[in-house]
């Protein structure tokens, strides 16, 4: 078509940005999200850790060799010996054990129970009155005394510092679902599932509960950073895991005394503790920045 | 036998402040395939009106009373396991938000295989299949891609269009569609009426409009009901109403719509407005309860409340100086 005089054509003018990069599937999704990567390859690691810790060099972490006690690392003891002789490599290995553990239990049972809980007095009226009313008891006792006060009910053991600590932190993961789905339910897609005739069971199932994942997942990181700070702190009291089990919070315990001349047996655990809930605290804001509701894609 | 027959419905919510009577004794009623729009601004009862006709008003602070007859059966006297096989199967509902209306974690397929699979008995396959018919009927390009993506993924208008095939999936006798297009923009607005309208017409489904949009209602109404105050004020054919509007609140309202083209000539350099506010509905009104607001107002009207009276061939207004206001429109 000729152009009549006067009339300029617009250039066509260059792209801006680069075309796209579809990142798709996990290693996108870690791509995309480095703290997630961070923090879950850190966790991995640990993980792998305490499960290989047989083959990872260790010797038998409780036993007794009197006559090696207090040696400083070396090529023979890596992280040195205590009190007893014991081979502190080997024990801060075994002890991921417990840590891992216990975070990842209670993150898991605190966070079934409340969701249920926070389902439970979301929905049902009468219910929420009275259920809040005791978890705002629980919360008014600092986490940390509860589960001292639990165990002091029990024998030391790992499963009783699970259920411990699980109970301190029940009230603020239940807190927390209470609130999204009392959000939630007013939702105009609630609203509009009612209105096409869906059962409330129905309702809970396809409409609340995915919508509560994604702040629930997060709040589990903590919840699991925080179980793990928790049980070394009871272990460290001794009214956590029972001596003869290793665990970084007791191996702390044991070298406090020697802190300042041989600091190296508190630093190695404290260390590894440290790293630990660093790793899973990155893997907690991580999902936090991907799992906007409108990412669940990537789930 | 009309459709659905509404009888003197009541809906009053108890507040801190007093019973407010959000509906307070409407009536009227719908044909098998009409289209019947509902009008009145904001807070005159409309939606009310047609949550409780799904019963979707939360009892309390609710309370539902009067009588709703769909197919000859009182829906507020059924139970409420009764009541879920009609909503979304009878008697479905677009609601005005189509941003939020949708839930974020479920793909647009599964939500509308949802109400088939409810309903209808329909099978995973068989449900996705309608549900991709269903997509495909209600104009969204690239249907089988679009199934497996998630509500953010669609515009405003493709997500209502979305909530129209929902709606329409099961067939339903009537639908109900509470502001459907007020929160698109214009030229959305028209093409979602109209595919509401073809579908309609091929299901066979009478509407219940409920829009604050007097444009919206002349194109697509049969006919109007113009609500104020919880009451019913006036109701008649589109045409009628627009060309002799009886009651002083309905010439108001078509006196407030703005004409393209008149705004900035003459003496009418302002939007026309109805002067005053919707009285507060927790205090019984005893007279008119726009006597307030009436430029025709008198003691009369303040004292007494008209009833619904025949003023014209299908035309009922409810106001004491009816023959007065249509010779001064």
């Amino acid at each position: 078509m000729p152009v009549p005089p006067g009339l300029v054509i617009a250039q066509q003018l260059p792209d801006l940005l680069l075309p796209p990069k579809l990142r798709r599937g996990v290693l996108g999704f870690l791509r995309s999200n480095p703290t997630v990567a961070i923090g879950g390859a850190l966790l991995i690691c640990l993980a792998l850790i305490g499960i290989f810790a047989p083959y990872l060099g260790t010797v038998d972490p409780t036993a007794l060799a009197p006559a090696k006690r207090l040696r400083a690392p070396s090529a023979d003891f890596w992280f040195g010996t205590d009190l007893l002789g014991r081979d502190i490599y080997s024990r801060v290995l075994y002890g991921a054990r417990v840590s891992l553990a216990v975070g990842l239990s209670v993150a898991l049972l605190a966070s079934l129970a409340g969701l249920a809980i926070g389902l439970v007095s979301g929905f049902v009226r009468l219910a929420d009155s009275i259920i809040m009313r005791f978890m705002d008891g629980l919360m008014s006792i600092p986490p940390i005394l509860l589960a001292v006060a639990l165990m002091a009910l029990t024998r030391g053991s790992v499963g009783n510092v699970i259920m411990a600590i699980t109970i301190a932190e029940i009230p603020r993961v239940s807190r927390l679902v209470r609130g999204v789905v009392l959000s939630l339910r007013d939702q105009p897609y609630v609203d509009a599932a009612t209105a096409s005739g869906t059962r409330t069971p129905m309702i809970i199932l396809r409409h609340i509960l995915p919508n509560t994942l994604a702040p629930m997942l997060v709040q589990a990181t903590y919840v699991c950073a925080s179980a793990m700070i928790v049980e070394s702190i009871l272990s460290f009291i001794g009214a956590g895991t029972p001596p003869t089990i290793p665990s970084w919070g007791n191996i702390m315990a044991e070298g406090r005394a020697l802190w300042q001349i041989k600091p190296y047996i508190v630093f190695f655990p404290a260390a590894f503790l440290s790293v630990t809930v660093l790793a899973v605290n990155l893997l907690g804001d991580g999902l936090r920045d991907a799992l906007d509701p409108r990412m669940a894609k990537s789930l | 036998m009309a459709l659905l027959e509404v009888q003197n419905l009541q809906t009053h919510f108890r507040t801190p402040e007093g019973i407010n009577r959000a509906v307070d004794g409407v009536s009227f009623h719908i044909e098998e395939g009409e289209t019947l729009a509902i009008v009145g601004e904001s807070g005159c009862g409309k939606s009310v009106t047609a949550m409780s006709l799904m019963r979707l008003i939360p009892e309390p602070p609710g309370k539902i009373a009067g009588s709703v007859r769909f197919q000859g059966r009182d829906l507020l006297q059924l139970s409420e396991r009764e009541m879920r096989d009609i909503r979304g199967n009878d008697i479905s509902m677009i609601f005005q938000e189509p941003m939020t209306s949708l839930n974020p974690v479920l793909t647009v397929g599964r939500q509308i295989g949802e109400t088939l699979r409810m309903h209808q008995g329909f099978d995973k396959q068989a449900a996705e299949a309608r549900a991709l018919e269903m997509l495909t009927l209600v104009g969204i390009p690239e249907p089988a891609r679009r199934m497996r993506e998630y509500p953010h993924q669609l515009s405003g208008g493709m997500r209502q269009r979305v909530m129209i095939a929902i709606s329409l999936a099961c067939s339903p006798k009537l639908l109900i569609a509470d502001e459907p297009t007020t929160a698109l923009d214009v030229t959305i607005q028209a093409q979602i009426l109209q595919l509401m309208l073809d579908l309609k017409r091929r299901v066979g489904a009478a509407v219940i409009l409920i829009t604050h949009d007097l444009g919206v209602v002349a194109e697509i109404a049969e006919r109007v009901m113009v609500m104020y105050a919880g009451r019913k004020v006036e109701e008649a054919p589109v045409v009628e109403l627009f060309r002799s509007p009886r009651h002083p609140y309905t010439q108001g309202l078509l006196g407030a719509v703005p004409k393209l083209g008149s705004s900035l000539t003459g003496s009418a350099r302002r939007l026309a407005e109805i002067p005053g506010q919707v009285p507060s509905l927790k205090q019984r009104i005893d007279g008119c309860a726009f006597a307030g607001r009436c430029p025709l107002a008198t003691d009369l009207c303040r004292e007494v409340a008209p009833g619904l009276e025949e003023k014209g061939p299908r035309h009922i207004a409810a106001c004491h100086y009816a023959a007065k206001a249509a010779a001064a429109a």
